[in-house]
């Protein structure tokens, strides 16, 4: 086991570092020099150049360059913003929160009703009702993300006005309680959570259903009905933990897919988190925030994905030999 | 001589291997809806932009600014008066064409990866495959978006980073058939009679992970196609090339949605979806044709 940890670590370990690599040279090798995209202004003294040069150390070979971003990284220091003027990593800090709560809530809500969906899914196999709920989840699963949200809010929000557009309360309002508050963000969060979840939950309906069949076609299905086990303690005490293991797979594969689609909802809900950040640094060409925010992504994901891997084993007896 | 009989014998082979192929594929509805669905968009890339744009030109910029669907123009007009059907169809032409050769862009790059990998092992394998699993656990959005920020909106750009993010999962299918397929007698026989690895690569192991190929594009070819909308709408297209993510990111950011325009932001967005549902129904089937084993599922 200590073995196995070791080497999931260091492949993560390896994986952080070839995408600081590629997230420095990324921003980089690009055509254009930097210092133009820095200061963003073609009318400029040479002398002024050389002081924006100096100031941010690319008078300097490419390796010092990549040892001092590499310095900078571990003392959290990821630049300033070109446009709120503050150190990158407050601004991603601030907006965690608000990222962590919708895609949190969306991704509980797609489990629970994925799975149980699944299972009414493969119970019934073959009849109209699954022919229905399996034509739905491959719909779902086509439909651009931001085209789902756009269509939420056309309808919730503009035909029947029961939810607000967007956002994640009224801005420059004081509530009255604190429970006034927290009804207020729960009645902007019900929307984009929703949507989200309606994305996410047709690959958990596929997943859980073929997962499902596949466990009760085993023998010791056979062997348990044989032995007069109950249609539910069938279901629950047999097949089900078999056959959840895949899901747990799901998440992990399906984090990079989250970030994605946190990126669109947040974007057409203008829901303050990461997602939006990323839209607005990328409509105002802050790139400061947008390679913080890239790193900042991207090593979360393979940080959960590690997690993920640990969490499997635990679950699965069989891979631990 | 020799050779054109060996060319008919080869040809021969090819028509029996499609119409066995096509016996089974055209049992499954699934398929042929698919086929259909995409056969009608080609037509429209093809053709349409040809028949709509003189009506295009017929701007009526005073009276029928968000107009919805009438009977001059049925699926109503933008913000600058211009008719939406004429758009959808215009927009079809380059939605697909980017689809396309992302698709090609990304399936060659999975295809070498996965067949050097698998077929010379040890130090390139690793290496190869090290990188393959970072394109893997990279968020495939952020890591586009960036790419194309820092590249600039222009078509080329767009279709250059969805080729070069998406190949990943290929690489890996393929390596797998590879390391299979290279352990067969026919292999070292090739090998014994004088065929070096280039030749062994490109005759003997490709045409037999083919099939992976061909099912495994359908599947990149619908994910280019919801990622060249994705990053249109976030506004990272080129604003002078209509496809029908740039129709939705101008629908979007002209505030369609609080306006209620309904007839603005549905059609583009319901040829992505019929465009994407078509390849996975083909996908589907494909997957019964090429994999026997799941024929008779679930019954």
């Amino acid at each position: 086991m200590r073995g196995y940890l070791f080497r999931k670590f260091f492949h993560a370990a390896v994986t952080i570092f070839i995408v600081i690599v590629i997230n420095f040279f990324l921003f980089r090798i690009m055509p254009g020099d930097p210092v133009r995209v820095l200061i963003r202004s073609p009318k400029i003294s040479s002398e002024a150049l050389e002081r924006v040069r100096e100031q941010f150390g690319l008078n300097e070979s490419r390796l010092v360059q990549f040892w001092i971003y590499l310095r900078d990284l571990f003392t959290g220091d990821l630049g300033t913003s070109f446009n709120y003027r503050q150190p990158v990593i407050d601004i991603i800090i601030e907006r965690v929160p608000a990222t962590v709560l919708l895609v949190g809530t969306a991704t509980v809500l797609s489990i629970v009703f994925g799975v149980l969906l699944g299972v009414i899914l493969a119970w019934k196999r073959g009849t109209r009702l699954d022919i229905v709920g399996l034509s739905i989840s491959l719909i779902l699963y086509s439909m651009p993300t931001f085209w789902v949200a756009i269509i939420m809010v056309m309808i919730f929000a503009v035909y029947w006005q029961i939810f607000p557009l967007g956002g994640m309360g009224m801005p420059g309002v004081y509530y009255s309680s604190y429970w006034a508050e927290l009804a207020s963000k729960a009645h902007h969060l019900f929307l984009p959570a929703i949507t989200f979840a309606l994305i996410l939950v047709g690959e958990y309906v596929l997943i859980m259903r073929s997962s499902l069949l596949e466990v009760m076609r085993e023998d010791y299905m056979l062997t348990a009905r044989a032995k007069g086990v109950s249609n539910r303690d069938l279901l629950r005490k047999h097949a089900l933990p078999n056959a959840m293991l895949p899901v747990v797979t799901l998440i992990a594969i399906n984090l990079g897919f989250i970030v994605g689609g946190a990126i669109q909802i947040e974007t057409v809900f203008s829901w303050p988190g990461l997602g939006r950040l990323m839209y607005n640094s990328l409509t105002n060409r802050d790139y400061p925030v947008l390679q913080g925010l890239f790193l900042f992504v991207t090593i979360a994901v393979i940080g959960a994905n590690f997690i993920a891997d640990i969490l499997y084993r635990y679950l699965d007896p069989r891979v631990k030999s | 001589m020799h050779n054109t009989m060996v060319k008919n014998e080869r040809l021969a082979l090819w028509r029996k291997n499609f119409s066995g192929f096509w016996s089974i594929y055209s049992q499954n509805r699934m398929g042929l809806i698919g086929l259909a669905i995409l056969i009608f968009f080609t037509l429209m890339a093809l053709f349409g932009p040809l028949l709509v744009s003189i009506t295009t030109l017929s701007i009526d910029g005073v009276t029928k600014v968000l107009h919805p669907p009438t009977s001059g123009f049925w699926l109503g007009t933008d913000d600058l008066g211009k008719d939406i059907l004429a758009g959808v169809i215009i927009g079809s032409r380059v939605s697909l064409l980017v689809g396309v050769a992302a698709t090609a862009i990304s399936m060659i790059i999975g295809t070498v990866v996965g067949i050097v990998s698998g077929f010379y092992g040890r130090t390139a394998d690793a290496l190869l495959m090290r990188i393959t699993d970072v394109f893997l656990v990279i968020p495939w959005l952020p890591l586009m978006l960036v790419m194309a920020a820092l590249l600039g909106p222009s078509l080329g750009n767009i279709i250059f980073v969805i080729g070069i993010t998406s190949w990943a999962g290929t690489a890996r299918i393929i390596r797998s058939q590879t390391l299979s397929i290279k352990e067969r007698p026919y292999i070292e026989r090739a090998r014994a009679i004088g065929s070096g690895d280039s030749h062994l690569m490109f005759y003997h192991i490709l045409p037999n992970v083919f099939p992976l190929i061909f099912a495994n594009t359908v599947l990149v070819a619908a994910v280019a196609i919801l990622s060249e909308t994705t990053l249109s709408f976030l506004g990272m297209g080129d604003p002078t090339r209509i496809t029908w993510g740039v129709m939705l990111h101008f629908a979007f950011s002209m505030g369609a949605v609080s306006h209620g325009a309904w007839w603005w932001l549905l059609p583009p967005g319901i040829c992505v979806v019929l465009v994407v549902l078509s390849f996975t129904f083909i996908g589907y089937a494909l997957d019964e044709v090429l994999n026997p084993k799941l024929r008779r599922r679930d019954q």
